[in-house]
């Protein structure tokens, strides 16, 4: 008991004396930021170093796009997020008023540093012959995605599905429809989060085809050995747009906007702009694009603006309760 | 866990008067009439069963861990965020196995030994968390102490802060951990009664007297064994702390969290390391049980 007693106090003492160290920021984001941000962070932490003379570390929260806002609305004291898609910053900005409803004006385009695109992934030599979103509801093809109810890539894939049937000659809303339902038939593990749905394709072997992020799916290839996976770039299919965000309230509460407003400014920097590029995530700045052009497949990309009319009416009409994807996965 | 199904209680054997039934079933010649084959088949079934279940998946945690070699493994436990992770756990622990033996020897000696309204309704709240999923445990702590939450505000105005700090991972582990004590505690406490308390009463002794001199020595082996559950649930504990954590790396992640974060990031050889050390701790955790359980056989003889 007594041994105990001053163990518990001397284990207080540590942990308090570790969490007032120095500056630190806390970045909130999505699954498949993992690798990007550990590098980000490093570099950026050597770059604050040197221009403001001030020691800052980041430390960073991973977790499906969904649940990390959730966790930030309830209380999570994120300095920065970034997320996967606007509407999951929209919510924060909406239900905890953390920051103002105009936040995705305040960086430059549209607060994304990055984008990226969705692609398939498949097992060697391609057996089942995908080329294209068709080939995705052919009978007999086992798909893997993650859940568009909790995970920010899971909706770009869903969204990039509807936009294609929609983009086919005499497509239309009821076309799309089928189209998509028809996918979600073929889906076999719907995973929460888009790093789930990777692992569950890439260590657990289920499946013929990942839809993935453009990103995630190069990861993927790099991490389990060239030559075990192909990707597949589709015809078409949608530009992603994970954006980034200062959280003004906790910001002004911790006395970090100067250095977090850095932070984010950093990342349109070409230094970061290169470690996004070799993170497979395809850059802003024109000149580090022109260096990794070779990198990225041309694919013909429509927005969420062009095809849905942003990211509030595509939430409503396809992910909120009772909306499309609702409809159409009851069905089954 | 496996305590649970451990009846009769071991450490109430010499009250009850019974013997273990491994023991039992030795004496008595042949207590059933099943032939020799049939014996071994059903204990070969149970025991491969054990062996596919619990063994080979034990083992197969060792092997990944070092498949990169033993350096990696080492490592893997020296990275700045694996002993952060570590060094919680340990907080964890340390903070939920003093709270609950001070909880746990209280609610038994009331239960046990007096009368009293609502009696019934103690037990059955130190029964709760057994049958609350950890998951909805963690939710209510979001509901009560969450931004959005009732007393969210007014923490968030005089700088508070509970869930996704310290405070609510430890309250998180306190709500998985409350029966362990108290339960072990309890039905030996009970077996026991209040004779001998009364009798060091009428002799002249204080109630503090009684309560370290008579009381505390009956139940010493039971709060030992209780506590060393209770150690081993609070290091272990994923579902709850995972949704009052907020994930942050090196500084809210436990032992448990942190190997789930390692295998999200494709890095399944250290994701082993740290799950081997979790199952050391399960090791030790049944080593020192059976110690105990020893240990505590050997004072009853006397």
């Amino acid at each position: 008991m007594k041994i105990s007693l001053k163990l518990f106090a001397a284990a207080a003492a540590l942990y308090a004396a570790s969490t007032f160290a120095d500056s630190t920021l806390l970045n909130v984001s999505y699954d498949p930021t993992r690798e990007l941000y550990q590098q980000v962070n490093a570099a950026f932490a050597k770059h604050w170093q040197a221009t403001a003379k001030e020691k800052v570390t980041i430390r960073a929260s991973h977790g499906g796009s969904g649940s990390q806002a959730r966790s930030v609305i309830d209380g999570l004291e994120a300095d920065v997020v970034t997320l996967a898609l606007a509407y999951d910053i929209d919510e924060i900005a909406a239900r905890a008023k953390l920051l103002p409803a105009d936040w995705q004006k305040r960086l430059p385009n549209n607060s994304t540093p990055y984008t990226s695109t969705i692609v398939f992934l498949v097992r060697k030599g391609n057996p089942k012959g995908i080329r294209d979103w068709d080939d995705l509801v052919k009978p007999g093809v086992s798909v893997i995605t993650p859940n568009p109810k909790t995970s920010g890539g899971a909706r770009w894939n869903y969204l990039a599905a509807w936009g294609y049937a929609m983009k086919k000659p005499g497509g239309d809303e009821t076309k799309a429809r089928n189209f998509v339902a028809a996918l979600f038939r073929n889906v076999s593990i719907l995973d929460s989060g888009a790093r789930g749905s990777t692992t569950t394709f890439a260590q657990r072997n289920q499946g013929d085809v990942l839809i993935a992020w453009e990103n995630e799916a190069f990861l993927a290839n790099k991490e389990f050995g060239a030559g075990r996976f192909e990707i597949i770039v589709p015809s078409v299919s949608i530009a992603a747009e994970p954006p980034v965000a200062l959280v003004d309230t906790v910001v002004d509460k911790r006395g970090t906007r100067k250095v977090a407003q850095a932070y984010l400014e950093y990342l349109y920097t070409d230094e970061a702009q290169e470690i996004a590029a070799r993170n497979f995530y395809r850059p802003r700045s024109a000149k580090v694009a022109a260096k990794y052009a070779q990198q990225f497949p041309k694919v013909a990309l429509f927005t969420v603006d062009e095809a849905f009319g942003g990211w509030t009416r595509a939430q409503k009409a396809h992910f909120a309760d009772g909306g499309v994807f609702d409809q159409i996965y009851k069905a089954q | 866990m496996e305590s649970q199904t451990l009846y009769p209680h071991p450490l109430s054997a010499p009250v009850t008067g019974g013997e273990r039934p491994q023991s039992a079933a030795r004496r008595v010649t042949s207590p059933t009439t099943e032939s020799a084959l049939v014996r071994r088949v059903l204990i070969g079934v149970a025991l491969g069963y054990f062996a596919a279940l619990v063994l080979v998946p034990l083992v197969a945690v060792f092997v990944e861990a070092l498949k990169k070699g033993f350096e990696f493994y080492v490592e893997s436990l020296r990275e700045p965020d694996a002993l952060e992770a570590i060094r919680l756990t340990l907080t964890m622990a340390l903070i939920a196995v003093p709270v609950n033996l001070v909880f746990g020897v209280a609610a038994a000696w009331a239960i046990a030994k007096f009368e009293f309204r609502g009696k019934s309704l103690l037990v059955s709240f130190i029964d709760l968390p057994f049958a609350v999923s950890p998951v909805i445990a963690g939710l209510v702590y979001v509901l009560m102490f969450g931004l959005q939450g009732w007393l969210g505000p007014w923490l968030a105005a005089h700088g508070i802060k509970i869930i996704f700090a310290l405070p609510g991972l430890a309250l998180a582990t306190l709500f998985v951990t409350v029966p362990y004590i108290a339960r072990e505690l309890i039905p030996l406490m009970e077996a026991q009664g209040t004779d001998e308390e009364e009798a060091a009463l009428v002799l002249g002794a204080s109630g503090w007297q009684t309560f370290f001199r008579v009381t505390l020595p009956n139940i010493k082996w039971a709060l030992v064994y209780g506590a060393i559950l209770c150690n081993a649930r609070a290091m272990g504990e994923f579902g709850a702390v995972s949704v009052v954590s907020g994930h942050i790396r090196g500084a809210t992640n436990t032992m448990p969290l942190h190997v789930e974060i390692l295998y999200n990031e494709y890095n399944f050889a250290a994701a082993f390391a740290v799950a081997s050390l979790l199952a050391l701790l399960a090791i030790v955790t049944l080593v020192l049980k059976s110690v105990v359980e020893r240990r505590a056989h050997g004072a009853h003889a006397r």
